[in-house]
């Protein structure tokens, strides 16, 4: 019966446009995360001097603590964009190729 | 039930009885500090609830589907918490402050290592999981493969993750409670396994789940007030922080860029890789995924995991920061010898109690004893939860993957399976114990780094490669799999922090030259898996492959997925 239902699923010309859809985004956020953290990785690896100088002018705080925090931020934050559009949009689009399928 | 009630508290009983005993004067260790009956009282406290926790988990965990998952009724909310308790292990709080106590922002970049695999695992990975599996990893990696070979690597591989993973926490455990309690290693190690066991064995995921978001509360709250407390003195300005930290401390304003932590571009690239992938392979935090009742409250679960532990490390940056100004300010206090005299070796070490004090004694500072013991605590109760998680995937392996689906190909009803998954548990316990005492005075810093290794090298390649490339069979899954963990533990061994500082070569002796083996490993794992798969033209390959458009259907929609149970 399951496999019946998957046949079906397949054969709705949605499906592989909301499976493109999805993957391609999951791939660009996923690119995304990963460039923020290697580049900040291959900053502290070949210039860690960038890192090391001051916010601006009689600070003490480097510009590397910021740029640190940041990434943290920015992972949290991106992981949110993902959910929150996978919760809504995706698992619309998914529910109704489902009904489709069934009736 | 009854038999059950009587048992836990029998045992708890037995714990405290332990406790008072083990409190009893014992000099010539110089590590061990005096009994802290505040930190104790306050454990005791945190036992008694999380016991209490346990009996109305146990009422409720009555088949295999209740131990491994607990039914399927987390939120994602709950989960998220009981993730990122899962992760924030004593190590990383106490650790993470102590690297940036010790040398400022190094300590950052270590951190932020540590998050980065989380939207991995969301957008690739958790989903998929949840629609695919429903008690372990294994029933993902093997969903249209050969169960005996897939599932017989996948267990293999789990139980190795969880036993380094392991060895570090127990080992951990023994040594902070020598410093925070004031009681014995060995006393420590029954301790932390008797408590255990009773949360997995008698509450099954529930109690686990439960105990985990508890302490990830318990950590947050104290973490939070204390770089609230730090902030405070300085009129909420990091600017003034940092400032007063580079004025005190010996490194002075290197404190403030990168230091030695990153020796060469593909250590660190290798480091990086297995935090990263390493994560997305973990049988402990990969088994959570199947707590929750579907695909959408699995998101949400690892969006608030990540924002947790994300806030988390952030709050570990302020402490570390904290600690070298209010520790230094009061060196008299805090210092086991005189800043002036502490030239060689980390910060850290000069201070009472060793190396991974700050944290600890930044609590005293902005709340004296009471908070002290509190943290304490909190560290302890952070190591036990640990363990529990680890325990109940390292027994799902054997009974559900092994015994069930092995050995019994499945016919085998849920009584058995929970019997056998109860049995596994109590070895696995004493295999704790075991270990926990057998590595007492050996170095295990590596362990953690080494269990992440094989993550990303055995478990992850195989799960990923199964559930998004068709082409996948199960010769090249367990082939690439094994050929990763093995390279992974190799390669290990053969790098510097376990050739030469454990095993005691000369110093430039290691044959791996790098920090991490993942970049290797992961590599050789994905291109065997990949290699052997096209190579396979047996007609059990050509099934296989006829197989992948239906599990990437459920994978995709859920329809089919394990649903929650009813209750």
């Amino acid at each position: 019966m399951a496999a019946d239902l998957y046949a079906k699923i397949r054969a709705n010309p949605k499906f592989n446009e909301f499976v493109g859809t999805r993957n391609r985004y999951a791939i660009i956020m996923t690119i995304l995360g990963a460039l923020a953290y290697y580049g900040f990785i291959l900053l502290v690896a070949y210039d860690k001097s960038f890192l090391a100088q001051k916010i601006g002018e009689g600070y003490t705080m480097s510009l590397g603590i910021p740029i640190g925090v940041g990434v943290i931020v920015f992972t949290i934050i991106l992981t949110w964009i993902y959910v929150r559009r996978a919760n809504s949009e995706f698992d619309d689009t998914s529910a109704d190729i489902i009904k489709e399928a069934q009736k | 039930m009854n038999n059950v009630q009587r048992i836990v508290v029998a045992v708890a009983a037995f714990a405290v009885a332990g406790v008072v005993y083990a409190a009893g004067p014992d000099a010539g260790q110089t590590t061990k500090q005096a009994t802290n009956w505040t930190a104790i009282t306050m454990f005791a406290i945190f036992v008694g609830i999380t016991l209490w926790i346990t009996k109305w988990a146990a009422s409720r965990t009555k088949t295999a589907a209740d131990f491994y998952t607990a039914g399927g009724g987390i939120t994602g909310f709950q989960n998220g918490l009981a993730i990122a308790g899962d992760y924030m292990s004593a190590a990383s709080f106490l650790g993470i402050s102590a690297l940036v106590f010790g040398t400022g922002f190094d300590g950052l970049i270590f951190s932020i290592g540590w998050l980065v695999g989380w939207p991995v695992l969301t957008f690739l990975l958790a989903e998929r999981l949840r629609n695919l599996g429903k008690f372990t990893f294994a029933d993902v990696a093997s969903y249209r493969f050969a169960q005996t070979p897939t599932r017989t690597f996948a267990a293999i591989s789990t139980l190795v993750v969880v036993a380094f993973y392991m060895i570090a926490q127990m080992v951990g455990a023994g040594q902070l409670i020598k410093v925070l309690f004031g009681l014995d290693y060995l006393y420590a190690e029954i301790l932390v396994g008797i408590i255990m066991l009773m949360y997995v064995l008698f509450g099954g995921m529930t109690a686990t789940t439960w105990v985990q978001i508890i302490k990830a509360c318990m950590l947050l709250a104290g973490a939070t007030f204390m770089a609230l407390a730090v902030l405070f003195q300085f009129g909420f300005s990091p600017e003034a922080l940092f400032t007063k930290a580079v004025e005190l401390h010996p490194k002075h304003d290197a404190i403030m860029g990168p230091g030695a932590l990153i020796k060469d571009p593909i250590s660190a690239i290798s480091v990086g890789m297995a935090l990263m992938f390493g994560t997305a392979g973990l049988p402990h935090i990969l088994m959570r995924f199947f707590t929750v009742p579907n695909a959408k409250e699995a998101r949400k679960s690892v969006a608030w995991a990540t924002t947790w532990i994300g806030y988390f490390y952030i709050l570990t940056f302020i402490i570390g920061f904290g600690a070298t100004v209010l520790l230094i300010t009061n060196e008299g206090t805090f210092f086991a010898k005189p800043l002036a005299e502490c030239t060689s070796g980390p910060l850290q070490n000069c201070l009472r109690g060793g190396g991974n004090m700050p944290a600890v004694l930044l609590a005293e500072a902005v709340g004296g004893e009471v908070f002290y013991g509190f943290i304490a605590a909190v560290a302890f109760a952070t190591i036990l939860a640990v363990v529990a998680g680890l325990t109940l995937s390292g027994a799902s392996a054997v009974s559900h993957d092994l015994y069930a689906s092995v050995w019994r190909h499945g016919n085998v009803d849920s009584a058995t399976e929970l019997r056998w998954s109860k049995g596994a548990t109590v070895v696995l316990g004493i295999v704790a114990i075991t270990l926990g005492i057998a590595f007492e005075k050996q170095n295990v810093a590596y362990m953690v780094m080494l269990a992440f290794t094989v993550a990303c090298s055995g478990n992850f390649p195989v799960l990923a490669m199964s559930v998004l490339w068709k082409g996948c069979t199960t010769r090249g899954a367990v082939l690439g799999g094994y050929v990763g963990l093995i390279m992974a533990t190799v390669l290990t061994i053969g790098s510097d922090s376990v050739w030469v500082a454990v095993m005691g070569n000369p110093k430039g002796s290691a044959w791996f030259p790098y920090s991490s083996a993942a970049l290797f490993s992961m590599t050789a794992a994905f291109v065997t898996i990949w290699l052997v798969s096209k190579l396979d033209n047996s007609e059990q390959a050509r099934k296989e492959r006829a197989l992948y458009p239906d599990q990437q259907t459920r994978s995709e929609t859920g329809v089919g997925a394990a649903t929650a149970s009813a209750h």
